[in-house]
């Protein structure tokens, strides 16, 4: 079919024409595999019924769903109202995320800036670094923060050497604990694409607004921001994203004392519950909620190229 | 050149039936509970490869299998409970005692036990027991009686980690309350309810793998435990006591089971029959601080290991097993653990 087509550099697009479809079959092929099929055989399991201690029949069933939503009493004789519990514990994990997510970019902004405005040759080096704790497993580092923060870790023995503080601080096991392990676990997923932006960011922008008579304050939410907007909301969604179902950081620092998201889920098929149609049914309307929070993004994307 | 192909892929498989053992045996087990030089020690006597996975709970070890792992491990070391569980899900083959040369070195009280009766399926492994230890340089007082984990007196409040898993945690709250495990009472369950979630504010962390770590750090000066984990954390420097309360523990026993469909029968019993010589038993008991349910271990056994207060409980010690609820009434409990922890 392309046999007549004239070759030439600028006619590439129509060598591939009608071809182009079996070149993207190796992404297809990842994308079903790794993504259509895990995300279909969850929605399906959760609208199985459950088999006792894990495990689905093949039968129909909204019980999973209807467990999230309405609470029956203890024994399941009284009338349904709404449940709380498990939207509770979806409320904490986003309010716990969105706080990550601000913490790391009211740090993580400045970080990139700082980074982007040195002269080039140290730019890297300076990446490096940002980047360096992060060759050592997640689990290695979550840990490392309990020992640094525990009563009797260094931190506390410090401060009480040179008498800041009489006792320790009682950090561990604390809301303050997570959002730590949280910040600290995702702080290069922030300064990373917004040190790409801001990199690009042409500083005689700046320049022109100030002989414009614009003060500091005016260049930073009408010049700069804009333009480097499309990575700080890249720079969030990456920190809260994996900050909603994080369960290292809450089990391990903050004590296992109340569920997130993810060991919700986690119980449902690894602990006592054994409830697979009901681990599926939340991670679906986990998932949903990722996906409205994409799907806003994408659209306020498509507005700002549209104008 | 097909001919030598075929030579060669001939001669490459008498290679390596050459270099490799007779057979294989496929173990599936609990973290940190054999020595590795036990498994070459086998692996030598009987000329087969052994490989090994490990999970960390008998509910993780069930799903495993039921997400499709059966069939792919000869053996597995689930506890007490999860031993009859598995037998009524059809998981486990059975054997006779003729089968196993050692099987009577099992200890008298092990051979018909209830969640295996007459031992079909199953050997013992070792058992122990679950209760919680006390830093004794934080609470000086009497320790006796899980008040102090489910009451706490002032000295210990927020400064108490308790296991991870509904099953152990709410069993021993049970015990403290003297109602009947797998109650479909509601007033004894409101009652079980009401107690943990008083309870919780003055706990301050859930863990079961953490348990040894928090005390010895002294992140925890009161922790729920298993004996032999205790032992290790008194080990490490720890100044802590085990103890045995007055209201009953939880009693368990991890056996080594013979999985249905083991791809490797043979080798499966002859590691079963291994683990029953005494001398065996003992060097999973010197490196796990628990009990062996074997005959003739002792002049096997290291005596600080022997003679640990956490392993010789008082004569008179309550202590029972937890028991596998049926489905109506475990959804009673998987509510509140729920609703303790939301």
């Amino acid at each position: 079919m392309a046999a007549g087509a004239p070759m030439g550099a600028g006619n590439s697009s129509r060598i591939y024409k009608g071809s182009g479809w079996k070149l993207l079959f190796p992404s297809w092929i990842i994308i079903g595999i790794f993504l259509l099929a895990p995300v279909l055989m969850m929605g399906v399991y959760s609208f199985l019924t459950k088999e006792f201690r894990g495990g689905v029949i093949w039968q129909f069933s909204l019980d999973a769903y209807d467990q999230f939503f309405f609470d029956r009493g203890l024994f399941g004789d009284e009338p349904p109202r709404l449940e709380w519990t498990y939207i509770g514990i979806f409320w904490r994990s986003i309010w716990q995320a969105g706080l990550a997510t601000l913490a790391c970019l009211l740090i993580g902004f400045p970080t990139a800036w700082f980074i982007a405005t040195r002269d080039p040759k140290s730019r890297s080096t300076w990446l490096f670094l940002v980047t360096i704790p992060y060759w050592v497993n997640l689990l290695i580092r979550t840990v490392s923060m309990k020992f640094l923060i525990r009563d009797t870790g260094p931190l506390n023995e410090f401060l009480l050497s040179i008498g800041v503080i009489d006792a320790p601080l009682g950090l561990i096991n604390t809301n303050f604990a997570v959002q730590l392990g949280l910040f600290y676990s995702y702080l290069p997923f922030m300064v990373l694409p917004i040190y790409a932006a801001v990199e690009r960011y042409d500083f005689s922008l700046s320049e022109a607004a100030a002989d414009l008579y614009a003060g500091r304050w005016t260049i930073l939410r009408l010049v700069i921001l804009p333009v480097v907007k499309p990575g700080i909301v890249a720079g969030c969604i990456l920190v809260f994203v994996p900050s909603l179902g994080a369960f290292l950081a809450p089990d391990l620092l903050g004590g296992a004392k109340t569920f997130m998201i993810g060991s919700l889920i986690e119980e449902q098929f690894k602990g006592n519950a054994g409830n697979w149609p009901f681990g599926a049914a939340a991670s679906m309307i986990l998932l949903t909620i990722v996906m409205c929070v994409l799907l806003v993004y994408a659209r306020n994307q498509n507005k700002v190229e549209a104008r | 050149m097909k001919k030598l192909l075929a030579t060669t892929a001939l001669a490459l498989m008498s290679l390596t039936a050459g270099a490799h053992a007779e057979g294989k045996l496929s173990i599936y087990h609990w973290f940190e509970y054999i020595p590795q030089e036990l498994l070459d020690k086998f692996a030598e006597e009987y000329d087969v490869e052994v490989t090994m996975d490990t999970f960390d709970s008998n509910e993780a070890l069930l799903a495993s299998l039921k997400a499709g792992k059966l069939g792919s491990y000869d053996v597995a070391v689930p506890g007490d409970y999860m031993v009859k569980i598995m037998r009524d899900e059809g998981m486990l083959d059975t054997f006779e005692p003729s089968e196993l040369p050692n099987f009577g070195n099992i200890e008298d009280r092990w051979v018909d036990v209830e969640f295996d009766p007459g031992r079909k399926s199953s050997i013992p492994y070792q058992w122990g027991s679950t209760s919680f230890s006390v830093n004794k340089d934080v609470y000086k007082g009497k320790l006796d009686s899980l008040s102090l984990i489910f009451e706490a007196p002032e000295e210990l409040k927020g400064k108490i980690n308790v296991l991870d898993t509904a099953g152990e945690t709410l069993t021993l709250a049970s015990l403290y309350l003297g109602i009947p495990q797998c109650t479909s009472d509601k007033a004894q369950l409101k009652e079980l309810n009401a107690l943990v979630q008083k309870a919780k504010p003055d706990w301050a962390s859930f863990g079961s793998d953490v348990a040894k770590d928090v005390l010895v750090s002294g992140d925890a000066a009161a922790g729920m435990i298993w004996s032999g984990f205790s032992a290790k954390a008194r080990a490490e420097g720890a100044n802590i006591e085990y103890v045995f309360p007055k209201e009953g523990m939880i009693v368990w026993m991890d056996n080594v089971v013979l999985l249905k469909d083991a791809p490797n029968r043979e080798n499966a019993l002859k590691f079963m029959n291994f683990l029953l010589e005494p001398e065996n038993a003992a060097a999973v008991t010197n490196y796990a601080q628990y009990t062996a349910g074997v005959k003739g271990v002792s002049e096997f056994l290291e005596p600080e290991v022997a003679n640990s207060p956490e392993s010789n409980p008082p004569a008179d010690q309550k202590g029972v097993f937890v028991e596998a609820c049926p489905e109506d009434v475990q959804v009673l409990y998987d509510a509140i653990w729920t609703n303790l922890k939301k």
